[in-house]
Order: C-alpha cells, then structure tokens, then sequence
C-alpha cells in the first residue's frame, strides 16, 4: 500500500443510484487509491457492476435512471457537465465478464480503440499492438496469429485480448467486471497474472468471480451487500479479520 | 376413430392445402416460362418495338425498368438505411418515435395506385417535373422506403448489443459504433431488405401509370425529365389496349419481367444465406 | 494520447441527416394526405353528396355514385380473404407446427417467390389463362368477373397472411404447447384448441393486413374484373363483372382533364381508399405495438 497518504485515484462521494426507482446503490462512499488492485466483492445484486459502471459512465447508456452523489477521477468530477465522455472512456477502461471480441482479426481487435481515437500512423499503431499484447500477457501465444479472426482463439485468450483491446488506449484505471466467470483456471491463472504485472502502472478495480480470487488478488477490498458498502479495507487484513458481522459472514460462506 | 390416425389424416390435409398454396404459382412461373421463352430471340432483348408493338423487341421497357429501378435506389436507400439507423441506434420510445413506426406501417400499407395519384398531384404537376423518369422514381422511391426501413432496422437490431456497448467503453462516439461495427455487420441484411424493395418497385405498374410511363416510345429516354416505357405498363398496354397483338409477345414480355423480379429475389435469398454462415456472431 | 481529439462537427452533421431521415416517414405520410385532399376535396363542393352516393357512375354523364365501386371493392376483398384466410392460416400452422424441415426449405422461398410476382403479370396470367376456365365453369358470357379478382387477389395476399400468421403462431410460447401434450392431447388436438386460439390476435393483425393488401390491390384486379361499375346487390354478383374503386383511378385518371369534376372525383376515391387502409393499418399496428410493449424493447 506504497500510496497510502496520497490522494485517492477515484473518490466516490456518498453515491446513490437507482434504475427505475430501485434503488441499486446506497450513499456509497469509497476511495480508490492508484497503482493498486481495488476488489468489489458481494453477493449477485449488490451493486458492484452498477458502481463499476458508473466510473466511466458506461450506465448512461441506460434510461430510466437517477444518481446523486459524486465520482471523482483525479479530483474533478466526472459527472460535471460538460465531461467528455469519449476523453472519459479512453482514460478508463472496461473489460467485460464475457470475453466479447469485436468481429475481425486479433489484430484488429488490439487496434480498435487507437483507431477510434485517430492514430493512423502504422509504425505507431504496431508498436501499440506488441506493448498491449505484452500487457496482456497474451503476446507469445498470438504473436504468429495476428490475423486470424479473434473469435478463434480460447475463451482465456480471448479475454486477454479484450484486456489488450482495453491497455491500447493506456488508460490509467482499468475496470474489470468478473473478467474470468467464464475460464477454466489455467487460464483464470494467466488473466491474474497479468493483473499483478499491470497494477504497477495502472489503477485496477476489478469485480471478482469468487471469495477465492477476490482474497488472492485484492489490495483493497470493498464488501458489498444490497446496495450498500459494508465495510472496506486492506485486503491482507479484512479477509482475515473482518469488522462487520456480515462481512465475515460472507467470507465464511453462511450466505452468498 | 383413433385418435391418433385422425391426427395422421388431419398432416396430411395441412400438407395437401400447404401443396394448394404452391402448386399455382409454380403453375403461373412455369406456363409464363414455357409460353415466353418461344418469344426470347436476341431481337426480342435488344430491340425497339416495331409494327404498332407486334414486331420487334421490347429494349425501351426494358431499358426504362433498369433506369427506374436505379433512380429509386437511388433515392430510397439513403432515405431508408439512415431511417433505419435513426430507429435503431438513435431513437429512444418517445411519442415521436412512435409516430415514425406508425408512419412506416401505413406508408406500406396504402394501394400502389395511391401513389400514383400522390406522385401525379406532387411530382407531375405541383413541381412541375411533368411524366418523367424523375416524378416515377420519386413516387416509386417512396412506396419502398417502408420495405427498406422495416428490413434495414431488423438487420441493424441484429447486431449483438454488447459490440456498442464496447466501442463506447473504447471512448468511440455512437456514430463510430455505427460506422465501424453495427453498419459493417448489417450490411448483409440491409442489402436483402433493400433488393426486396427494389424487386417490388420494379414490377409495380400503378405508380408509374400517371406519373412517367410511355404508352409507345421506341427510343431509349435521354434525361431524367424524359417518359419511358417500362416492362410493367408495357405487359399492361400490349395485353389490354392493344387488339390482334400476338400472344408470343405478351408472354415474352410477361417472361422477361418475371425473370427480372425473380433473379432479384433469388441475388438477395443468395446474400442472406452466405453470410448467415459466415458470421462470426 | 493528446493528438487524438478530432472535431465532432462531421458527427453532428450526420447525426443530423440520420434523424431527418427518420422522420421523413412521417412528412411523406403528411404530404400524401395533403395532396389527395388538395385535389381530389373540390368534388365534394362540385357535385351533390346524393350523387357522389348514388348508385351510378357514368362520369361522361356526371354521374359520379361511388356506392358501386366501394362495394365492388369490398365484395372483391373478402371473397378474397374468405379464400385466403383458411388457406393462409391452415399454410402458417403447417409450416410452422407440422412441416419437416425439407418442406418448410420448399415453401416458404415458393412463398416469396409469390411475394415477388408482379401483379401485372398474375393479372396477364388471371386474364389469359384463368378467366377462360371461370367462364367455362360458370357458363357466363366472361370469365372477367368479381371471383376471378377474388382467386388472384387472395394468392396475392397469402405471402402477407401466412407470415404475419406465422409470426403470431411462433410468439405462443412453447410452454403451452407443452402442457396441452402433457394433458395427453394429441400434437393435433394441442394445435387447434391451444396454439391457434392463443394466436387469435396476430391471426386478425394477418386478416387486417392482408385486407389492406387486398383492397389497394389495383393491376390484376382492374385486368381480370371486367370493370363494369354494377351494384354488386344480386346473389350472382360473384360471379358478374364488378368494378374497383383502385380500377377506376388506374382506368380513367389517364384520359381525364387534369382540374375537372371527373378528376377531382377519381382524387376523391383516392382519399376514400387512403383512409380505408389508413384505418386497416393502424389497427393492425395497434395489436403489433400492444405485443411488442407486452414482448419489451431491448
């Protein structure tokens, strides 16, 4: 926890969300520190794909909805008015519980995003191309494979390229909804480790598929239940000695 | 009687009306096929009608069928597949959205022949385009539209919504999620929805009747403000207005349509099983 | 990743363009009705309403009673779909619920091969080949009679009949199917006093369109009709010539004065027809939406 005392990478300020008039969060209030693992862990309905959503506004995209409260990326407000969100969404990524490749190569894949963004320059846009596959630990397996079609590869490859996809834009926060519920574990094995390589640069917050990889992998670790935050904390002690009753409930699987 | 012979009896009628459907228009493909193609010598293609219309070939409704055709492609898709794109993409279930879908549903659904009094009161008269290739694709242009918006939507609805959902967390803009994923991927399907339309406005006669067909024209026409013979009228005037005209012609002509229509339909049933294979999604 | 913006402007533009796009549907619709108003409304202020309802129309004697074409009209649509509904629905259920695979892979592309015919060309097939056997069989003097119009105009409806029926018959869920054989009825029984009465109201959504279809219908029926403007009042009606109201327009509007009565009047039968079918129209989308809100949207 070398950034402890620093500010927070993503401050999130008494936030209450709800679809539809149910509500799905409940005055959360969380800080994200930089270069670390961040794990929102909780049973199904809690609220965690809603929070992590809401840190690059990917739940706009949703009508019938009201929030209050703040997030706060690097201090400033993302839900001011006037955000770009495109500027937004570059500087925060997002990798998805399915592995969902876009239709064409795994080149292509890689490349959609600084393609979006306007790079054009070849040299540039292969040099993106080696450095997220790198990332993403996923290089040496794809490296003869650039132009197959993504939807070739292996479930656990094919969510490594759409972290890759994500690392090519070098965003500074990635987002990760359960990356691996869909891995055997071989391959939930290689996603984890190229999450241990990543946090060196980047601010992860990811939501785990168990207790299990949420324990391993967890820097800081934020509990949630209906909505609510029940208790956050260093991942090194709040898996061992949680302060909430329900946290430690949970853990010990009585309920979840 | 046994339940179950009385169910064997009862396929079996369901099979015998299902054969009552097909049999009469293999009968209509086949006899116009049989009867027509005595008529299909290089003349009857590439020439002009001679004779009072009794000798010769038919090229001007040929021609004049192609020009249509082109000109409401020409207005009707880009009309269409950004209807349709508005609709899918951008539209979200407001009263004006919903007054659009309606609009669709009765713009398919009035008579051919009212858009031919539509085309002549606005396009003929009103703008002053006088019978012309342009007032005839115009007023065929917008009886297709419904055709090509309903099918381009659906091909666009398609389309996972997950791949937006991407594009958007990459910082793409919703047109780039048209532009570089959705558009891309339908495109298979706009296309079959789009030769359908065509292939309807291609063999309608009633639009056209008032607004640009030529009665008798050997010529092949020279601008958009031109009239033109087309296929449709021409199997119209020779097989009602015209006494004594030999039955070889107007079955020739009848074959040479039909051919059009169905090699249309048969290009977009072609496209739309390729890439139903094909796709990866 | 600084030198990545780009400016936004062509996205607006095109935005723009894809939302007038959208609702030029709506304009089209506006503009139809503006311009059969603006021409065909003046026959009201140029002939009495006891003539325009009378039972004759003799234009040349100003005598312009659309009662026999509306009529002609309606008797020719549904002898249409008294024909086409049965064979329709029967055709839907057997597809869907009955059909192997390798039937289904003949019929449904015979069906929009159907689709696909011109109507002129049914209407020369109606003509030549058609109205010849109806003459024999009836021993009328033609074969050009109302249930000649009725036969073409039913297989011309039938692509629109069978789909929709298709669709309502597929929306049953399959549970249902399920518990009628688990009560031991038979896959027939299950058909007929499950899944068909469950698809009741897309099967009338298929009759409204397939009607709408029907009575715009204006080639085949004006060349195998016989167009005589008649009161189809007599029992035989069916099988005597009759005139449509789209036959009328597509008959005379090329030989009349483009501003006289006769002109207006065919104007006005446009508008009649525009609102008959507006009305088949919106009551079949009213079933389409109410099942779609019951469906969600994505």
């Amino acid at each position: 926890m070398s950034d402890q005392g620093r500010p927070p990478k993503i401050r999130i300020e008494n936030v209450s969300y709800s679809y539809d008039g149910k509500l799905a969060l409940r005055n959360v209030t969380l800080d994200i520190p930089a270069r670390a693992i961040t794990v929102l862990f909780g049973p199904a309905g809690g609220g965690k794909t809603t929070l992590l959503r809401l840190i690059n506004r990917l739940n706009d995209l949703i009508e019938g909805t009201q929030m209050s409260g703040r997030v706060l990326l690097d201090g400033e407000d993302i839900y001011a008015p006037g955000t770009d969100l495109v500027e937004l969404r570059r500087r925060v990524g997002m990798v998805f519980a399915l592995p969902l490749p876009l239709p064409g190569t795994v080149r292509e894949n890689v490349l959609y995003g600084p393609k979006l963004a306007g790079v054009r320059d070849r040299t540039r846009l292969d040099e993106i191309l080696y450095r997220s596959l790198q990332q993403a630990a996923l290089w040496d397996e794809v490296k003869d494979r650039l132009d197959d079609p993504a939807s070739t590869l292996s479930g656990g490859q094919q969510q490594r390229l759409c972290i890759a996809r994500s690392l090519a834009l070098e965003p500074e926060v990635l987002l990760l909804d359960e990356p691996t519920s869909g891995l055997d574990p071989i391959s939930t094995g290689k996603v984890e480790e190229s999450l241990f390589n990543l946090k060196r640069n980047y601010t992860i917050v990811i939501v785990p598929h168990s207790i299990q990889q949420a324990a391993r992998v967890a820097d800081v670790a934020a509990f949630m239940l209906m909505g609510e935050l029940v208790e956050c904390g260093p991942g090194s002690a709040l898996f061992v000695r949680p302060r909430d009753r329900r946290t430690e409930d949970y853990i010990t699987g009585r309920f979840g | 009687m046994n339940r179950h012979i009385q169910q064997k009896i009862g396929f079996i009628l369901l099979g015998l009306t299902a054969l009552m459907v097909v049999m009469p228009i293999l009968f209509v493909v086949g006899h116009i096929a049989a009867s027509g193609a005595r008529a299909i010598t290089e003349e009857f293609i590439t020439g002009m009608p001679r004779n009072g219309m009794k000798e010769g070939g038919i090229l001007p409704a040929i021609v004049g069928t192609l020009v249509l055709t082109l000109g409401t492609a020409l207005v009707a898709i880009p009309l269409g597949v950004g209807g349709a794109i508005y609709l899918s993409e951008y539209a979200r279930d407001t009263w004006l959205t919903r007054t659009v879908r309606l609009a669709i549903i009765n713009l398919a659904g009035i008579p051919s022949v009212v858009y031919g009094l539509f085309g002549l009161g606005m396009f003929v008269l009103f703008l002053r385009f006088g019978t012309s290739i342009l007032a005839g694709c115009l007023t065929l242009a917008i009886m297709t539209l419904p055709v090509i918006v309903s099918a381009a939507e659906e091909a666009l609805r398609a389309v996972p919504v997950e791949f937006r959902t991407v594009i958007f967390s990459l910082g793409g803009t919703r047109w780039q999620s048209i532009r570089y994923i959705v558009l891309p991927q339908a495109l298979p399907g706009i296309i079959t929805g789009v030769i359908l339309g065509l292939l309807r406005a291609a063999g309608e006669t009633a639009p056209i009747l008032f607004t640009v067909a030529a009665f008798y024209l050997p010529r092949l026409p020279r601008s958009i403000f031109d009239e033109t013979m087309a296929l449709p009228y021409h199997l119209y005037v020779i097989s009602t207005h015209v006494p004594g005209m030999p039955m070889h012609i107007q079955y020739g002509t009848a074959l040479v349509l039909l051919v059009l229509v169905l090699s249309m339909n048969l290009l977009a049933s072609l496209i739309r099983s390729y890439y139903r294979k094909r796709r990866q999604w | 990743m600084e030198q990545m913006r780009r400016p936004r402007l062509g996205e607006f533009v095109i935005e723009s363009l894809v939302k007038v796009a959208g609702l030029s549907s709506i304009g089209f619709v506006v503009l139809i009705f503006f311009f059969l108003l603006r021409e065909g409304v003046p026959v009201f202020f140029e002939v009495e309403l006891t003539n325009l309802f009378s039972t004759r129309w003799y234009p040349t004697f100003g005598l312009f009673g659309t009662l026999p074409l509306i009529l002609g009209s309606a008797l020719v649509t549904l002898s249409a779909i008294a024909i086409a509904l049965p064979l329709g629905v029967v055709t839907a259920v057997f597809v869907r619920e009955v059909a192997p695979h390798w039937a289904r892979e003949i019929l449904k592309p015979m069906i929009e091969v159907l689709a696909g015919i011109p109507s002129v060309v049914l209407g020369f097939f109606g003509m030549t080949l058609l109205a010849p056997v109806v003459r024999r069989m009836l021993g009328m003097p033609t074969g050009l009679t109302a249930l000649t119009g009725a036969l073409i105009l039913a297989y011309m409806s039938l692509p629109t009949i069978i789909s929709v029926a298709e669709d309502a018959l597929d929306a049953v869920p399959k549970s249902y199917r399920d518990a009628g054989l688990a009560l031991g009825a038979t896959q027939w029984q299950t058909i007929w006093r499950v899944v068909v009465p469950a698809a009741r109201s897309g099967i009338v959504t298929a009759v409204m369109l397939g009607m709408g279809r029907a009575i715009g219908e204006t080639m085949a029926v004006m060349m195998v009709t016989g167009n005589a403007a008649r009161m189809p009042l007599t029992l035989d009606s069916l099988f005597r010539p009759v005139r449509t109201m789209t036959a009328t327009i597509a008959a005379e509007m090329g030989e009349v004065a483009e501003g006289s009565v006769h002109y207006h009047a065919l104007f006005g039968i446009g508008i009649i027809l525009f609102v008959i079918t507006f009305i088949l129209n919106l009551t079949a989308a009213a079933t389409i939406f109410k099942k779609r809100r019951r469906g969600g949207l994505r």
